[in-house]
């Protein structure tokens, strides 16, 4: 008896273990939880099934499925049935890898009789075994088993349609098309190299701002926010218009063509340099002064402050950056179609895979491709978060800069070029904007502002594309920072979250196309109950909600992760409801993080291009989709123009934000100052 | 009392009557440039008031996705200028409506589908060009092409520009043109001496005209209907239509299977056919369906009607995806970084 008694471990007695009971809060707050991941499993994951289901839905010819005969010179048949497999196992005339094809393959018939001849006075005859069985005679559709009766002239019109399965071998034909399986190196290449040049060109100037007394301060990060308020191909024009052939700064390539990668890691570094920058800014702004203070007193270095104290303190954000930027760049498809000429990137192939061949499997398979680095840098997340520890204690003091004369003009001068590098490349395209014919006619005139005579949508375009920010701006920010408290503060429920924070990451992997098409599949479906919602401005607000949910998110996440647990702690033992913390304590706080994602949401909305592109109708034409069509079409300077009007736009909107923030910081933040 | 009540009864009617007559609504998508297609509709709605139409509009390509991804619950009622290559896909798909527009025999049989009944009916031809800028050709020191086959002279290395056919239906245009005049095997011997020359594809097929009308590049294998606009707007170029023949495509009109309301899509595109649509078209291109009402469009080449091509349609649609692949094979996987 006492041996077996001695054999129970802890589990086997009932209410040894202890469970820390839930509460009602626990309960609410994993409601919200549910909610919103409930939002995000309809807005992303259920969307990316109907796209991965594409990827491997394959077509093929069935050749078993389809019958001839063949009558005699006189025309008399026999009434012997040849099955075009039989036909091709005896010849060998189509491989294997001839008898997959794309939604829109045909397959000529012929072929598989050696003899053929359209002058010959033989008739055909034709037939589907199933009803599934589709050939066209010339551009007809026929079906059935019905047997068709043909001279061989119209013989020699018949192909066969392939039929739908599933499998990998959309797979198979992507890895051995040397041309698209190039893309995955120039793609990754391109994308590191950007993402180097941008998160140190961000990290300097982030530290800048934060950590000199140079003046003009507010000036400079209101400048270097500047390229987020363009779509991410306008940079794109204004390269051409700098180094093109025609450009006014051709002397400075040496020969060398802008539209390749050089073009593309400019116009990346120009248009992720801002998300980098909010980031780190992001991080390096609540560092613990007492970390310094303690530096000074232990005598360390500058230097050895820098590499102990502050990069550790921004590890996290640096490395948020690094693959916020990376991921930006592999997955924009603008840039690189208006400036990367021959070079072909990932998100390009989509666009050609789609739009130009309308091929929807290959578009899906080399989404799915481009998923991997997302994957990737979601892991390396997990990891990073793990060793994080919250550097905003409730006993934290906020760190000043002090004056040093040789530093602060350092920092100047360098935040000077940056800023002279943005400005030059908007200013340009204003200019473009404003020329009339360039390079032959450089009288100025407005008449690219005449967008209702162009493709695109005219200035409802523009109409539609402030509301839509508008929309985006107020449920985004709702649904982003609500559901990053939730899974920020809440205790237990690990698997739950683990599952929330992966959804969270995802959109960012996403290229906007891919998401778009996505959209198409799923929401388009009639059997699916959301399909009202298809060709309203309802889906592009869900749509472009879900598209810059992951960088709204970390912001939220990076700001509440530098508040101290010890808040909630507190809170639960003073038997507050957590809504109660949550709007006293955590939204004021978090105020200026709550106004960066609400602007950050408004100004890409403004922006984006990819994740609608398929989703707009006739009422919902989207300016930067007008940029899109106009440069598309060669209308470049009306492009430019367009570009220019969402940028003071969102210029316009920074401004009130600017203002509010002014007043919000001096209301919820005066106790960040000593 | 009684006459004030009919008279109230009879506004109602009427009110009602012309609510309903106005209540007609068609999403027709479209491929046509925008300038034009504000222009259409007034035409359109002088004839028939009671008809509004709500445009979709993008580029060919996105347009043709858009259908295609749609197939299986059609947004359009009809679809009024799309190239007749992306019509075909629908059709052997099955997404079209057959339907012989009234007045359809009036028209050039080229235009109209060949089944009966017709599932789609032509417009206008947009034909292949090159647009040649004379004063960037000039600092370079060309000489202006005659053919297609001048082309492959050294001369005109690095400075012309053609679509990509992956991505453009423009480009593709050209691709199945050459292998119709030069013959299959000679047809991709031409494109492999033109690869060398090339600087670069582009993803649209106006664009090379715009950049050579820019001045971007030289020489851009584009069409004559862009290459008109471009001179009309001033830009220095020449309109070059190579002496072997060049090839073309047409803007058509069909009506999607499955539309809600079949009276009003037959309506309008019993419109599309007549003769004034055709004048419409006309201010715009120079090849339209309807035979004798074209005018010479200002800058358009004169030659351009002879030198069109026999293009087999059948042809490019049932080939489209082998030649793709292949030219994919030939031209895509070399343009890496030199």
């Amino acid at each position: 008896m006492s041996t077996q008694a001695d054999a129970l471990t802890i589990d086997d007695i009932p209410g040894a273990r202890i469970k820390p009971k839930l509460g009602r809060d626990d309960w609410l707050m994993r409601g919200f939880i549910a909610m919103i991941a409930i939002y995000l499993v309809v807005a992303l994951a259920l969307p990316l099934y109907a796209m991965l289901s594409k990827a491997f839905s394959t077509y093929s010819y069935d050749l078993t499925q389809f019958e001839f005969q063949v009558s005699d010179d006189q025309g008399v048949f026999d009434g012997k049935i040849l099955s075009a497999k039989a036909l091709n196992d005896a010849l060998k005339i189509y491989s294997e890898s001839d008898l997959s094809a794309g939604s829109g393959g045909r397959l000529a018939v012929t072929k598989l009789f050696p003899k053929f001849s359209f002058r010959s006075p033989k008739l055909y005859r034709v037939r589907g075994t199933s009803d599934k069985a589709v050939y066209l005679i010339g551009s007809e559709r026929h079906s059935g088993r019905e047997w068709v009766e043909l001279d061989s002239n119209k013989f020699r019109r018949v192909v066969l349609r392939p039929v739908p399965s599933t499998g990998l071998s959309n797979f198979s034909t992507y890895f051995s098309t040397p041309a698209l399986v190039n893309s995955i190196k120039n793609s990754l290449l391109i994308s590191a190299i950007s993402t180097i040049i941008t998160v140190t060109l961000a990290f300097a100037f982030a530290y800048s701002l934060n950590r000199s007394c140079m003046r003009f301060k507010g000036m400079f990060r209101l400048i270097a926010m500047a390229p987020i308020l363009v779509p991410s191909l306008l940079p794109g024009i204004a390269l051409v218009y700098l180094f093109g052939n025609q450009g006014m700064l051709k002397s400075f390539m040496l020969g060398e063509s802008i539209y390749g990668p050089i073009g593309i890691v400019i116009g990346s570094v120009f248009f992720t340099f801002p998300h980098a920058m909010l980031i780190i800014s992001t991080a390096l702004a609540i560092s613990d002064a007492r970390l310094y203070e303690a530096a000074v007193s232990l005598r360390a270095s500058s230097w050895k402050t820098f590499w102990t104290v502050t990069i550790p303190g921004a590890r996290y954000g640096l490395i948020s950056a690094a693959f916020v930027v990376f991921n930006l760049v592999i997955t924009d498809f603008g840039l690189p179609k208006v400036i990367g000429g021959q070079f072909n990137m990932l998100a390009v192939d989509i666009y050609k895979q789609v739009i130009g061949q309308q091929n929807f499997e290959m578009g899906a398979v080399v989404s799915v491709v481009l998923l991997v680095p997302a994957m990737f840098a979601f892991g390396i997340d997990r990891v990073v978060q793990r060793k994080q520890v919250a550097l905003l204690t409730s006993r934290s003091v906020v760190y000043q800069p002090t004056p040093n004369g040789r530093f602060d003009r350092l920092s100047f001068a360098y935040c000077t070029l940056v800023a002279i590098f943005i400005v030059g490349i908007l200013g340009v395209c204003q200019y473009a904007a404003l020329v009339k014919f360039w390079p032959y006619d450089l009288s100025l005139s407005l008449k690219n502002y005449a967008f209702d005579l162009m493709d695109g949508g005219g200035w409802d375009a523009y109409r539609n594309s402030i509301k839509m920010a508008g929309l985006v701006a107020f449920f985004g920010t709702v649904v982003v920072f609500v559901g990053a408290y939730m899974v920020e503060k809440t205790q237990g429920f690990k698997y739950g979250r683990s599952l929330f924070q992966f959804l969270a990451m995802l959109p960012m992997a996403i290229p906007g196309m891919v998401l778009g098409l996505a959209y198409i599949f799923f929401f388009n479906n009639p059997d699916n109950p959301l399909n009202f919602i298809y060709g309203t401005m309802a889906i592009l607000v869900l749509c472009t909600v879900t598209h810059f949910y992951t960088v709204s998110h970390l912001t939220a996440v990076t700001a509440l992760k530098q508040m101290d647990n010890e808040f909630e702690s507190v809170n639960s033992s003073l038997k507050q409801p957590f809504y109660k913390l949550f709007m006293r304590v955590s939204v004021p706080v978090s105020l200026p993080a709550i106004l960066d994602i609400s602007i950050y949401l408004f100004v890409n909305a403004m922006t984006t291009v990819s994740a609608v592109v398929f989703l707009y109708s006739s009422g919902t034409a989207l300016a930067a989709i007008a940029v899109l069509n106009m440069d598309d079409a060669g209308d470049v300077a009306p492009a430019a123009a367009m570009g220019m009007m969402i940028f003071y736009t969102n210029a316009g909107a920074r401004i009130v934000h600017l203002v509010i923030s002014k007043f919000v910081l001096k209301r919820t933040q005066g106790w960040r100052a000593r | 009392m009684n006459f004030i009540k009919k008279l109230v009864l009879g506004a109602a009617t009427a009110a009602l009557l012309s609510s309903t007559a106005l209540s007609a609504e068609l999403t027709v998508y479209t491929a046509v440039e925008a300038e034009d297609l504000k222009r259409y509709a007034a035409e359109f709605n002088k004839d028939h008031p009671d008809i509004k139409i709500n445009w979709v509009r993008d580029s060919t390509g996105i347009v043709t996705a858009k259908l295609l991804a749609e197939k299986d619950n059609p947004q359009a009622d009809v679809v009024w200028g799309l190239a007749a290559t992306s019509l075909l896909l629908m059709k052997a798909e099955g997404m079209l409506e057959a339907y012989a527009p009234k007045g359809v025999e009036l028209l050039d049989k080229k235009f109209v589908d060949k089944s009966t009944p017709p599932t789609w009916t032509g417009m206008d031809a947009w034909v292949a060009s090159v647009c040649y800028n004379t004063v960037e050709a000039k600092k370079a020191g060309l000489t202006p092409p005659k053919s297609w086959k001048d082309l492959l002279q050294a001369q005109y290395k690095g400075h012309l520009i053609m679509p990509n056919p992956n991505s453009s239906g423009t480009g593709f245009l050209d691709v199945s043109s050459w292998l119709q005049i030069f013959g299959e095997k000679a047809g991709w011997e031409y494109m492999d001496g033109l690869h060398e020359n090339i600087a670069r594809y582009t993803h649209s097929g106006s664009k090379p005209c715009k950049l050579a009308a820019a001045g971007e590049i030289p020489i851009g294998i584009s069409f004559a209907f862009r290459g008109a606009k471009s001179k009309a707007a001033g830009a220095p170029i020449e309109i070059i239509v190579p002496s072997e023949g060049v090839g073309w495509d047409m803007e058509a009109t069909a009506i999607i299977a499955g539309t809600d309301d079949l009276d009003a899509a037959k309506t309008l595109v019993d419109w599309t056919v007549t003769k004034k649509a055709n004048e419409m078209y006309n201010t715009g291109y120079a090849v339209v369906a309807y035979p004798g009402v074209a005018k010479p469009v200002k800058f358009f080449p004169e030659n351009l009607t002879e030198k069109m091509i026999d293009n087999d349609f059948e042809f490019a649609a049932n080939n489209r995806g082998a030649i793709l692949k292949e030219w994919q094979k030939r031209y895509d996987g070399k343009s890496d970084p030199k």
